[in-house]
């Protein structure tokens, strides 16, 4: 690690930001901003979200035009005003949520715009030669003629991924959290790729809030806070801790974890079957307690939460809402009548109205409590936003503010807030800090942990074992469609959960 | 003293945001669309009887236009309002023909509406048929069932005072045909429909992204079902003014009507994505589009020069509203 860390920074700087300074209106998005990248080094870019990073690579693609500083690509100047002049120069993106043409195929969607052609026609064949050798690189194995459409969320991450790979003459990659979608062993089969990318020669931007995939992937990292460069500096001579005290700017506290009484049963599972998956599930939660389910992305976590909640049809089994009887397969209105309300995991697709306004966002399933005489009141709903901004910590400019405005953290932030207006008692939580910061994190943690000693219950999905055994009481593995039986956590570590999840050995 | 100046800023930035609107862009092109009118035949462009006329002449665009714009906010489309009109017109003058009375026939038109818009939401909703597939094979389902109903022939039918809807009177206190009022009534009651009850948030959410509002507790199905009915009812409304002023039920009657309505919905500020509209920019459009028309005739412009006019009006007016608010 050391000697490639060396060798990195002996070499030519491949980019070098000098003294950039960007303002959006009143608001200064980076102030003074100076770093370089050598070439061939894995360059960590830290930080808290709203801290300015998404600006900055947002400048270095060609978006946006930096007010004050110049950036040097390989020493020339370099100013591109457009995302395509910045292709050009040989820099090559992976946006964080995966941009793809889902009626396409993977093959179409890795070549989109860049089709090989011969006698003036798509030549397919090279194009699946294309498409198969960046995901070989990937170490997956998709058939390249797949539409997106039946991808999961993950393999869409690593299309994204191939089609960025695939950009012969890319001399910097940009990777924007390309894992925070993915499962244990499907990051690390990314991040291998990573690696062999690197000592291929390719600079590499690597934005994540996983510290530890950090330490074991970069060379260098520089760290960000509220729009200025705070540090700088080797990934191996700092440990996780110290940089997670960088990018908050204060130590994170260990909290201890409170102790919660469960009271009656909220909901309860009796085999439930999905249409594909899960296959009979089955599980109790108590008022007060939060539950967690662990496993692999496409295990069918997700779609367990989606039958819970009426999204997806029940083939067999009864879901029980507190002590209703026969109470399956209600639609979603429904269920958050009942007290019922599910976190998706996808923000961007369906768990917010992204041309929506925060505040809409907020009250949209409980317009009744921001009405006066069946007229929705937008002073309630500012009211409410407000509220809720203070309650949650939402950084936004205003209960106005266009939900896709604001950063991944503050988004699903917003995401929680409709469901604390909704008022409901039954939390499922898919993926809850996906694509979160780690400041952000703490404070979900914080909040769902309160929650449960208010007597809410809580079902937690999560592909990351550590944050399971941080906030939950027991712990099922999910493996296959089959959820396994639940554990308390203190019989169980990280690694026994990881082993379980990939289905190679029961939990204990 | 320095406060003034904070005054004039603050007054700026609130006309600003006044400008955002997306009513104000329509009718800032009726407007300059009637002064060039004015400019041209000041004498009959600017009388009292030609403004009347043109409004009597909106309604039926109008009250459907009404409609359709929940429906575009919806991301939905609605090919069937034409065909509705004209079985309503001849529903009122089949049954006035038989001997049954003004009430009677008006409700039985205004409730065939509705039920042709609830058939519309139902198909959709229930079978997740597009839209646009299910509005056509209805447009053509209506049309033929007013042709039945009518026997291929206009229906001549007594109007017994259903005829006043659409009357001018010349003077008094009332200077609009009671049809106008009835329209500008219903526009005003879609406007706060879509923009202040829970209904209209919903519809706007489900139309702006349909997964997200399933998410958020909202019933999909029963929005989409009361939007296709309400547009329903407004046809149906507008088939008896239709009727009020022909005093003639004609199947055959207001062919490409629904283009013209979508048309006043787009040039309003609709987005055919969904997610957007506003019954009063979709009003102004209405009105444009009739100005237009009635503009063309008195300059003496030829029927199909007044065409591809409105063709380039239509998408001058969406290129502005896209420059204007990206």
């Amino acid at each position: 690690m050391t000697t490639r860390a060396e060798s990195a920074t002996q070499g030519v700087a491949s980019l070098t930001v000098e003294h950039v300074d960007k303002a959006f209106g009143a608001t200064v998005a980076l102030a003074d901003i100076s770093f370089s990248i050598g070439s061939g080094e894995v360059h960590a870019l830290l930080g808290e979200n709203g801290a300015g990073k998404s600006t900055l690579l947002s400048i270095i693609a060609g978006l946006f035009l930096p007010d004050r500083g110049v950036l040097r690509l390989g020493g020339e100047p370099f100013a591109p005003r457009s995302a395509r002049a910045a292709r050009e120069a040989g820099i090559a993106i992976v946006p964080q949520e995966p941009m793809l043409a889902t009626d396409l195929t993977v093959r179409e969607n890795v070549t989109l715009g860049r089709e090989p052609t011969r006698f003036g026609l798509v030549d397919r064949d090279e194009a699946r030669r294309i498409t198969s050798t960046a995901l070989t690189t990937l170490g997956v194995t998709i058939d390249p003629d797949n539409a997106v459409a039946s991808l999961s969320p993950a393999e869409r991450q690593i299309v994204t991924i191939a089609r960025a790979l695939s950009q012969g003459s890319a001399r910097l990659l940009i990777l924007d959290e390309p894992t925070s979608s993915l499962s244990a062993a499907d990051a690390e089969r990314v991040l291998e790729a990573v690696r062999k990318l690197a000592s291929s020669g390719k600079t590499i931007i690597y934005v994540s809030h996983h510290l530890a995939e950090v330490k074991s992937i970069a060379t260098r990292f520089t760290v960000m806070r509220a729009g200025r460069v705070v540090a700088s500096g080797n990934v191996a001579s700092v440990s996780v801790g110290e940089m997670a005290d960088l990018i908050l700017g204060r130590s994170l506290e260990a909290a201890a974890k409170a102790l919660r009484s469960p009271g009656e049963v909220l909901l309860s599972l009796d085999s439930v079957a999905g249409k594909r998956l899960p296959h009979a599930a089955s599980l109790t939660l108590r008022r007060g307690e939060i539950l967690g389910v662990a496993g692999l992305v496409g295990a069918g976590r997700t779609e367990l939460c989606r039958a819970i909640f009426g999204l997806d049809t029940i083939r067999s089994g009864a879901v029980k809402i507190g002590t209703n009887d026969a109470d399956s397969g209600r639609p979603p209105w429904q269920r958050l009548k009942s007290g019922v309300g599910l976190l998706s995991e996808d923000r961007k697709g369906e768990g917010l109205l992204t041309a929506m306004s925060v505040a809409d966002n907020m009250t949209l399933s409980n317009l009744g409590g921001v009405s006066q005489w069946g007229l929705v009141s937008k002073l309630a709903q500012d009211k409410v936003a407000l509220r809720l901004f203070a309650e949650l910590g939402i950084r936004a400019s205003g209960p106005r503010a266009l939900a896709s405005s604001l950063s991944g953290g503050n988004q699903q932030k917003v995401a929680i807030a409709r469901l604390l207006f909704q008022d409901v008692d039954v939390f499922l939580l898919d993926e809850p800090t996906r694509g979160v910061d780690p400041g952000s994190r703490e404070s979900i943690y914080r909040l769902f942990e309160a929650l449960a000693e208010r007597g809410k219950a809580i079902l937690w999905v999560s592909s990351q074992p550590a944050e399971l055994i941080r906030v939950c009481d027991r712990v099922a593995v999910m493996v296959r469609g089959r959820l396994g039986e639940m554990r308390d956590v203190s019989e169980l570590d990280e690694s026994r959960l990881l082993a379980a999840a990939s289905g190679s050995a029961t939990p204990c | 003293m320095h406060g003034i100046r904070e005054r004039v800023a603050g007054s700026f930035a609130e006309v600003r945001a006044w400008l955002k609107r997306p009513w104000v862009g329509p009718l800032l092109a009726l407007i300059v669309v009637y002064a060039i009118f004015a400019a041209l035949r000041p004498d009959t462009f600017l009388s009292a009887l030609t403004l009347k006329v043109m409004l009597r002449q909106t309604v039926v665009v109008g009250l459907c236009a009404v409609g359709m714009t929940l429906v575009i906010a919806l991301a939905g489309i609605d090919l069937s309002v034409g065909s509705i009109v004209a079985l309503v017109a001849v529903v009122v003058a089949h049954q006035l023909k038989a001997g049954r009375g003004v009430i009677t026939a008006v409700a039985l038109g205004v409730l065939v509406g509705l039920a042709c818009g609830f058939l519309n939401g139902a198909l959709t909703a229930a079978l997740r048929i597009t839209p646009f597939i299910v509005t056509l094979s209805t447009m053509s389902i209506l049309r033929g069932l007013a042709k039945g109903l009518a026997k291929e022939q206009p229906i001549n039918a007594q109007p017994q005072g259903l005829e006043t809807m659409m009357t001018m009177t010349s003077s008094g206190p009332n200077p609009f045909p009671p049809a106008v009022w009835l329209t500008a009534t219903v526009a005003l009651i879609g406007s706060i429909a879509l923009g202040s009850t829970r209904f209209g948030r919903h519809l706007i959410a489900t139309g702006s992204n349909e997964a997200a509002s399933r998410l958020a507790g909202i019933s999909v199905t029963r929005v989409t079902l009361l939007t296709y009915t309400q547009l329903g009812l407004l046809a149906g409304l507008a088939g008896v003014m239709q009727f009020s002023h022909l005093t003639v039920g004609d199947p055959t009657d207001s062919p490409g009507l629904e283009l013209s309505v979508i048309a006043a919905v787009v040039i309003g500020g609709g987005s055919l994505s969904g997610g957007q509209g506003s019954v009063m920019g979709s009003m102004f459009g209405a009105m444009l589009m009739t100005v237009i028309a009635t503009g063309a005739t008195y300059i003496g412009i030829a029927n199909w020069v007044q065409q591809i006019l409105t063709g380039f009006i239509i998408v001058t007016a969406c290129a502005l509203e896209r420059f204007r608010r990206p």
